[in-house]
C-alpha cells in the first residue's frame, strides 16, 4: 500500500513535492508529497538522490509537526491521502518550537472512529455487561455500563435498544473496535449519556459538522435565534435537534441540512424571511 | 455492512410528524418528490431520480429463438439490482427478500400488462424473435424502489431503438444504425406504479414515502396505472387490513399522479428527441448540476454600486476622444519627423536618423501632434484660442516645454475649456526635458 501511494506520489507531481506552506489552504490530491518547511531549505527539492523531506533530520534541532487527518508519514516522507484542502494551525505558544498541525480538510460522509470525539450513537444491543453502540463506523463500538455518571455493578443505567448515547471515544485505533465513554475522566457526565426521547435525528457531512462546530459558527448563532431549541452534534455526522414544536423541529432540521449549499447571503435571506413568519 | 437502525426517538418523531400531517422534507401527504428523468448518448439508457432514490435504466436487445409455447411473441426480461452503491446494507450477489419481490412487481406490473407489443418483436416465427432486456440499477436508496425503478424501466423502454431487420425468404438481414434508422419498440401504455404508505394500522397515508418513512410504516400498498385509469398490478404488503374505499380512494390518487408522470415522462422524451435532431449536447453529463459547497465561501466586498453610472459617464464625458492619425510624416525639429501617434523622441534633437517614431501612444505625446499639427498648417478642430499659445516650434527650450506637456493640459485642449492652465504647465516641465538633454 505505502509503496503504491508513492508511485502514485512520483507520477502525479512529476517527483517533485510541493511545499507544504506554499500549498495552505489549497486543494491537494491522493497522492502528493508535501515538503514542511524546515527540510525544505536543508536540501532544497530534489538535491541528492534521496527525498529531501526528513521529519527529523539528525543534524538540525527537532521540530515537532503533527500530521493530521488526510496525512500520513511514510518513511521520512510526508503523504497525502484525502482530496481537500490542506490546512494548518500553528501551535500554541506554550509548547514552544513546535511546527504546528498539518491536516487536510476533505469533504466526506463515512466516519472513521478518532479517539477523543464527541459522537452520537444508537444502541443496537445489550450483551453482557457491555452495550453496542452503532456510531456510523466500520463496525460498531462498545460501551461499559459502568462508563456512566454515577453507575455502579448494581446501580445501573436505564439504556433501552434504539436509544441515542452521546459520548466520547476513549479507544479508536485500526483493526480494533472502539471503545465509548459516558463520562469523562473525573467521572462526571459533562453533558454526556442518554438523549432524551424527543427530537429528530438526522445525518449531514462531516465536513458541515466540524463547521458547526468551530467556534465562530454564525449559522448556530443565528438557529438560535429563530427559536429556544436544544441540540447536540456527533462529530461523526449526526445531529440531533428538539424544539418546541414538531414542525419548528423539522424547520431546524432542514435549515441546517440546507446551510451547506448556501452562500452566506442567500443564508441571511432565509433567516431573515424564517424570523418574519 | 449493516445497515444503520433506526433508533427510537427517529421513530417516535416521524410517527408524531405523520400525525400532524408533516413530512421531513416538507411535502404534503400526497405529494411526489422532484422526479428528473436525464438520457445518456445511447438509446434506451435513462437515469431516473426521486428525490434522491436514483435508478438507471438500461435496455439491450439481442436475437434469440422464442419459446416453444409462444413461437410468434418476443421475449421481454427485467432485472433490477440493487447494488452496494445505493445503500451500505445492500449485499451484493444475493437475492434478498426485498429485491425478489420488486423484480415480481416490476414483471407484473410491465410483462403481464402488456403494454410493450411482443408480437412486433417476432421476426422469424418460431426462429427469431427479439429478445429485449431491461437492465436497472439502484444507484442511491431514499426509498420507494419501486417507483423509480417503474418510471426508470417505462422511460428506457421508450427510449429505446432497436435495430431494423429484413427477411426475403429465408435470409434475415439485420441493419446497423448508420444503414437504417432504427426502430421504437411499439408501446401501447405506460404503466407507472405509485406506492401509498400507510400508517398506525392504515389511519394515515403517505404517498411516495422516503427510506425514513418506510422504516415505520405499517403497510405498504402499490397500485401500477396507465393515464387511461387501467389498473394494471396491485399489490398490498405488510399485513395490514384495508378497507374498500381506503383502496378506491388510494387508486384515485394513483390516477391522478400517473397522468401527471405520463405526462413528465412525455415530455422529457420529446425534450431529448428534439435535443437529438437539433445536434445540440446530450447525455447524462449535460444534465448533471454543479453543486458547490458555498456555505462558508468567503464573501466578497460588497461595492457601492449606487452612483456607477454617474461616474461612468462622468468618466466618459471628461476622456478625450481618440486623437487623429496623422498619416502625414510631421516634421517638428530640425533632423527629427514623426509620423502617427507616438511618445516624443527625447533624443530628437540628437539623432538624425529618427525619421519616424510611433510608438507607445502616449498622453503627453498627443499635445505633442496637436501642436504639430497647428505647426505643420493642419485643421486642428477648435484651437483657435490657443493661437497666442507658444506651439510654434523652434530651437528655444521654452517652447519645447509645450510638447511634453501632461495629458491633464491635453485634456483641456481638447475639450476646449481652459486655455489658461496651460501656460502654468510649461514651468513644471522644463526640468525634466532639460535632465534628458543632459543624459543624452
Amino acid at each position: 500500500m505505502a509503496e503504491a501511494v508513492s508511485v502514485a506520489a512520483d507520477s502525479l507531481t512529476g517527483g517533485r513535492a510541493r511545499a507544504a506552506p506554499t500549498v495552505l489552504n489549497q486543494v491537494v490530491l491522493p497522492g502528493e508529497e508535501l515538503l514542511l518547511p524546515e527540510q525544505e531549505d536543508v536540501e532544497g527539492p530534489g538535491g541528492g538522490g534521496e527525498r529531501p523531506l526528513r521529519l527529523n533530520a539528525g543534524t538540525r534541532s527537532r521540530v515537532r509537526v503533527v500530521c493530521g487527518p488526510g496525512l500520513r508519514r511514510s518513511g521520512d516522507r510526508l503523504l497525502v491521502t484525502k482530496c481537500g484542502r490542506l490546512r494548518h494551525k500553528e501551535p500554541s505558544s506554550g509548547s514552544g518550537g513546535g511546527g504546528g498541525v498539518y491536516w487536510v480538510d476533505s469533504q466526506q460522509k463515512r466516519y472513521v472512529p478518532v479517539k477523543g470525539d464527541h459522537v452520537i450513537g444508537i444502541v443496537t444491543a445489550k450483551s453482557g455487561d457491555i452495550f453496542k453502540v452503532d456510531v456510523g463506523g466500520s463496525e460498531p463500538a462498545s460501551l461499559s455500563y459502568l462508563a456512566f455518571e454515577g453507575a455502579t455493578k448494581r446501580n445501573r443505567p436505564n439504556v433501552q435498544v434504539g436509544d441515542l448515547i452521546y459520548g466520547q471515544f476513549v479507544v479508536a485505533n485500526k483493526d480494533m473496535e472502539p471503545e465509548m465513554v459516558c463520562i469523562d475522566s473525573c467521572g462526571r457526565a459533562n453533558g454526556m449519556g442518554v438523549i432524551g426521547h424527543d427530537g429528530l435525528l438526522f445525518k449531514v457531512t462531516l465536513g458541515l459538522i466540524r463547521k458547526l462546530l468551530a467556534p465562530d459558527c454564525e449559522i448556530i448563532q443565528e438557529v438560535g435565534k429563530l427559536y429556544p431549541l436544544e441540540i447536540v452534534f456527533g462529530m461523526n455526522g449526526r445531529i440531533w435537534v428538539k424544539a418546541k414544536t414538531i414542525q419548528q423541529t423539522l424547520i431546524l432540521a432542514n435549515i441546517l441540512e440546507a446551510c451547506e449549499h448556501m452562500t452566506a447571503d442567500q443564508r441571511k435571506q432565509i433567516f431573515s424571511r424564517l424570523a418574519e413568519s | 455492512m449493516k445497515e444503520t437502525p433506526l433508533s427510537n426517538c427517529e421513530r417516535r418523531f416521524l410517527l408524531r410528524a405523520i400525525e400532524e400531517k408533516k413530512r421531513l422534507d416538507g411535502r404534503q401527504t400526497y405529494d411526489y418528490r422532484n422526479i428528473k428523468i436525464s438520457f445518456g448518448t445511447d438509446y434506451g439508457c435513462c437515469i431516473v431520480e426521486l428525490g434522491k432514490t436514483r435508478v438507471l435504466g438500461q435496455v439491450s436487445c439481442e436475437l434469440v429463438s422464442p419459446k416453444l409455447n409462444r413461437a410468434t411473441e418476443g421475449i421481454l426480461f427485467f432485472n433490477l439490482e440493487l447494488s452496494q452503491m445505493a445503500a451500505p446494507a445492500f449485499e451484493p450477489g444475493r437475492q434478498s427478500d426485498l429485491l425478489v419481490k420488486l423484480n415480481r412487481l416490476l414483471e407484473r406490473c410491465l410483462r403481464n400488462s402488456k403494454c410493450i407489443d411482443t408480437e412486433s418483436l417476432c421476426v422469424v416465427a418460431g426462429e427469431k424473435v427479439w429478445q429485449i432486456r431491461v437492465d436497472l440499477h439502484l444507484l442511491n436508496h431514499d426509498g420507494n424502489i419501486i417507483d423509480a425503478a417503474s418510471i426508470a424501466a417505462i422511460v428506457a423502454l421508450s427510449h429505446f431503438r432497436r435495430p431494423d431487420v429484413s427477411v426475403q425468404g429465408d435470409e434475415v438481414t439485420l441493419y446497423t444504425h448508420e444503414e437504417r434508422d432504427p426502430v421504437p419498440l411499439s408501446i401501447h401504455h405506460m404503466p407507472i406504479c405509485v406506492s401509498f404508505a400507510f400508517f398506525q394500522q392504515g389511519t394515515y397515508l403517505l404517498v411516495d414515502p422516503n427510506e425514513r418513512e418506510e422504516r415505520v410504516m405499517d403497510g405498504l400498498l402499490v397500485i401500477a396505472m396507465n393515464k387511461h385509469r387501467e389498473i394494471c398490478t396491485i399489490q398490498s404488503s405488510g399485513g395490514i387490513m384495508l378497507l374498500k374505499d381506503q383502496v378506491l380512494r388510494c387508486s384515485k390518487i394513483a390516477g391522478v399522479k400517473v397522468a401527471e408522470i405520463t405526462e413528465l415522462i412525455q415530455k422529457a422524451l420529446e425534450n431529448d428527441q428534439k435535443v437529438r435532431k437539433e445536434g445540440g449536447k446530450f447525455g447524462f453529463a449535460e444534465s448533471i448540476a454543479n453543486q458547490r459547497i458555498t456555505a462558508f465561501k468567503m464573501e466578497k466586498a460588497p461595492v457601492d454600486t449606487s452612483d456607477v453610472e454617474e461616474k461612468a459617464e462622468e468618466i466618459i464625458a471628461e476622456a478625450e476622444p481618440p486623437s487623429e492619425v496623422v498619416s502625414k510624416p510631421v516634421l517638428w525639429t530640425p533632423g527629427t519627423a514623426q509620423i502617427g501617434e507616438g511618445i516624443e523622441n527625447s533624443w530628437g534633437d540628437l539623432e538624425d536618423s529618427g525619421k519616424e517614431d510611433e510608438d507607445e501612444g502616449g498622453s503627453d505625446d498627443a499635445i505633442m501632434l496637436d501642436s504639430i499639427k497647428m505647426d505643420t498648417g493642419l485643421e486642428v478642430s477648435g484651437i483657435g484660442s490657443q493661437e497666442d499659445a507658444p506651439i510654434v516650434l523652434s530651437d528655444s527650450e521654452e517652447e519645447e516645454i509645450i510638447i511634453l506637456e501632461p495629458d491633464k493640459n491635453l485634456k483641456k485642449i481638447r475639450t476646449q475649456t481652459i486655455s489658461a492652465k496651460q501656460e502654468k504647465a510649461p514651468t513644471k516641465k522644463p526640468v525634466k526635458k532639460r535632465k534628458k538633454r543632459a543624459v543624452n
